[in-house]
């Protein structure tokens, strides 16, 4: 009997984790958002060959993967900077000012929304309520949420991720 | 397995912690962890190590308790008062207070509560399955399993149980029509995916009791006939997808999830899903895409998913808060649920206050008390002196309710005829600083940006109301461009696809409505009252003029 081998892009070990969650749902073109969940986790973002082996793998056509990866807010098609800055715009943070931080972030560091700097330190993003609006407003810095943030506070944490070498 | 048995795995299990007499519970939600309420729960364990009195005391950590604008917050044992703002050095007194006589609470925030969904977080470890079974969970399960499913849904149809994610469907005639279509594969699914700005409820109620949502999720399985469950979960949720996976796993170790569960013939195994940050995916058919692996697009109904849905079977969808709801209404019975809230809208509602409010935070009041108590009695009121201006309910989808319509009752009627609706029950209050047409445009950004792109009045829709109130904001509207609004939000309503292009114009026709006044202010007197939208007039002619 021929049995046919799931052959990874590179001997990157990472790949064997793609692989994992793609044999896990027994390689179900339905797995794909899941896929690209693990690829975004292990790679920080999904580039071509990601996308391309994770087509091949699921038999699901290139465009309908990409289709999927640009439809959905939360997959990054470009790597991020080292620190990322996630300003809140829900409604209970744009009604206690994060759209005067974030313009304030932007002027500061030469940024629009989903850039990164060009020293590559720092990424700003946007998200569409963090559900903390008790706390409002609100900001994550590196994965860690803070709440009722000022524009001082927040600019200083991020000039000093800046300028982080 | 009997229940006894259960209970006696969830005592063995408790015993195998050696809790102490009295337990210190330290909210452990995201509101009290960003005010550094780790650090309380580590100095309470140093100090009671310190003095050996482990067997006497012991700190718990826990979900929401509420309060989130006065955290950390701690309270000790069951139902007692809840401490604010505690600080690690207040780790002696808190320890002094344990030991002594528990005080009763008097904060009319938590006193004025109802709690039925919430009755278990900040109470149990939501990290242990024990904790929950020993406060009746799974109870509810086990005695359902005794009952025939139409009998399961005649309790569900008598409570008067609503859909809590907004429409207000009632719960009792979705089970029976997905239970009505045969002895075919179908499927449970629990709509997680709480995109409405402003709104946490399921987020708190996932992360403080995982096990409430699956227990009732569980039932519902065996009421309409399905063995196959899905959680579909956003992805800004990292600590309720964590939870919820420790739940499932730790559930079908306990045999009340997964191959016959206690012992019947009946079994139903829960997979999650996560999200990846669309709001159209709250709409039941593109949840059903995006489960399908496919891009989140919604499609016609009908058919309607509980007849045709997940891979073409029968699906049941509910919102998080729904299933909550199940296992007290089978426990207590329907009647008992029935007895709270209005004539048409039965139960507790769950909601997130914030904004411009003193008292941000969870919830959990009786339908049809007035929105003057929530605000006032509840929420505290305004803080720094400043004007209540409006309330605003059902994020992008409801609209923005003023000062003279207060004192109506919170039931999904009332706040539908004042042209706002439930939602899944988000709050936001603004203050005489918040501009009306500012607020609108907010919601015209998010919904143009979210609109899927599948059918054009919303696609193309939303854009355009978005330019008109950006011109207005930006003082170089005109008074046709009120009455173009008018025009354009009747067409995006009446005939977008799904549920996000019929409900986008609700935030503009509802501030036109009673917010008349601000727009004519921009328009007319180029001026915004509340200061907020900034003109630039022209230094000789002194008319505005747009910025780019």
């Amino acid at each position: 009997m021929l049995i046919k081998k799931i052959i990874l892009p590179s001997d990157d070990n990472r790949w064997k984790l793609i692989n994992a969650t793609m044999k896990r749902h027994g390689y179900q073109p339905n797995s794909l958002i899941e896929t690209l969940h693990t690829v975004q986790e292990t790679f920080g973002y999904l580039d071509e060959i990601s996308l391309k082996f994770v087509a091949l793998t699921l038999k699901v056509p290139l465009s309908s993967v990409y289709g999927v990866a640009t439809f959905y807010n939360f997959f990054n098609l470009k790597p991020q900077g080292k620190h990322t800055c996630v300003v809140c715009l829900g409604t209970a943070c744009y009604i206690k000012g994060t759209n005067v931080i974030a313009e304030e972030i932007k002027k500061e560091f030469k940024l629009s929304m989903g850039k990164t700097t060009e020293s590559g330190n720092l990424s700003l993003l946007s998200a569409r309520c963090l559900g903390a609006c008790g706390i409002a407003p609100a900001i994550v810095i590196d994965g860690e949420v803070h709440g009722n943030v000022s524009v001082e506070k927040t600019l200083e944490v991020l000039r000093r991720h800046e300028n982080d070498n | 397995m009997i229940i006894e048995e259960l209970i006696e795995y969830a005592q063995k299990l408790h015993l195998r912690e050696k809790t102490g007499k009295h337990e210190v519970k330290v909210c452990s939600a995201a509101g009290c962890l960003s005010l550094k309420s780790e650090a309380v729960a580590d100095e309470l364990r140093k100090k009671i190590a310190e003095l050996g009195i482990e067997e006497e005391v012991s700190v718990k950590p826990v979900g929401c308790l509420g309060l989130c604008s006065k955290g950390p917050l701690v309270t000790i044992d069951s139902g007692n008062r809840v401490y604010q703002n505690v600080k690690p050095e207040d780790a002696n007194l808190i320890i002094e207070k344990a030991k002594t006589d528990p005080q009763s609470e008097t904060d009319k925030f938590f006193t004025r509560q109802q709690k039925i969904v919430l009755e278990n977080s900040g109470q149990v470890d939501p990290e242990k399955i024990h904790d929950y079974i020993l406060r009746d969970g799974y109870k509810a399960l086990h005695d359902v399993l005794e009952m025939t499913p139409q009998e399961v849904i005649d309790e569900v149809t008598i409570s008067g149980l609503r859909g809590r994610g907004g429409a207000g469907y009632p719960t009792g005639l979705k089970w029976n029509t997905v239970a009505k279509t045969g002895n075919i594969k179908k499927y449970v699914i629990c709509n997680a995916d709480e995109g409405d700005p402003g709104a946490f409820m399921d987020r708190s109620l996932l992360e403080g009791d995982p096990h409430r949502v699956l227990e009732g999720m569980a039932i519902a399985a065996y009421a309409v006939g399905a063995d196959e469950g899905y959680v579909y979960c956003r992805a800004e949720y990292p600590l309720a997808i964590k939870r919820l996976k420790n739940a499932v796993k730790q559930a079908e170790r306990a045999g009340v999830l997964g191959k016959n569960i206690f012992g019947t013939t009946f079994s139903f195994t829960v997979d999650l899903r996560i999200g990846a940050g669309a709001f159209v995916c709250g709409e039941e058919t593109a949840l059903i895409a995006s489960i399908e692996g496919k891009r989140g697009q919604p499609r016609p109904r009908p058919p309607y998913p509980a007849e045709v849905g997940l891979w073409g079977s029968p699906t049941l969808i509910n919102n998080v808060e729904t299933y909550g709801n199940i296992a007290p209404i089978l426990r207590n019975g329907g009647e008992w649920y029935a007895a709270i809230g209005t004539e048409k809208s039965k139960g507790t509602k769950v909601f997130a206050l914030a904004g411009k409010i003193v008292n941000t935070g969870l919830i959990e009041i009786p339908m049809g008390i007035s929105l003057r108590e929530v605000i006032y009695d509840i929420g505290g009121g305004i803080p720094d002196g400043k004007k209540f201006k409006a309330v605003q309910t059902g994020g992008p989808s409801g609209g923005c309710i003023p000062e003279q319509f207060l004192d109506k009752p919170v039931d999904y009627e009332s706040l539908s005829e004042l042209g706002s609706i439930m939602g899944s029950g988000g709050m936001i209050i603004m203050d005489e600083t918040s501009c009306m047409v500012d607020v609108a445009k907010y919601f015209l950004d998010f919904t143009k940006d979210e609109s899927c792109g599948k059918c054009v009045p919303c696609r193309v829709g939303t854009v355009q109301l978005y330019n008109i109130l950006d011109r207005i904001t930006k003082g170089t509207g005109t008074m046709e461009d009120l009455d173009e609004l008018d025009d354009l939000c009747d067409l995006v309503k009446n005939t977008s696809l799904c549920g996000l292009g019929q409900a986008a114009p609700n935030p503009v026709l509802s501030t036109i409505q009673y917010f008349r006044d601000e727009y004519i202010a921009h328009i007319v007197d180029k001026k915004c009252p509340a200061g907020v939208c900034k003109f630039h007039t022209h230094a000789e002619t002194g008319k505005s003029e747009v910025i780019i």
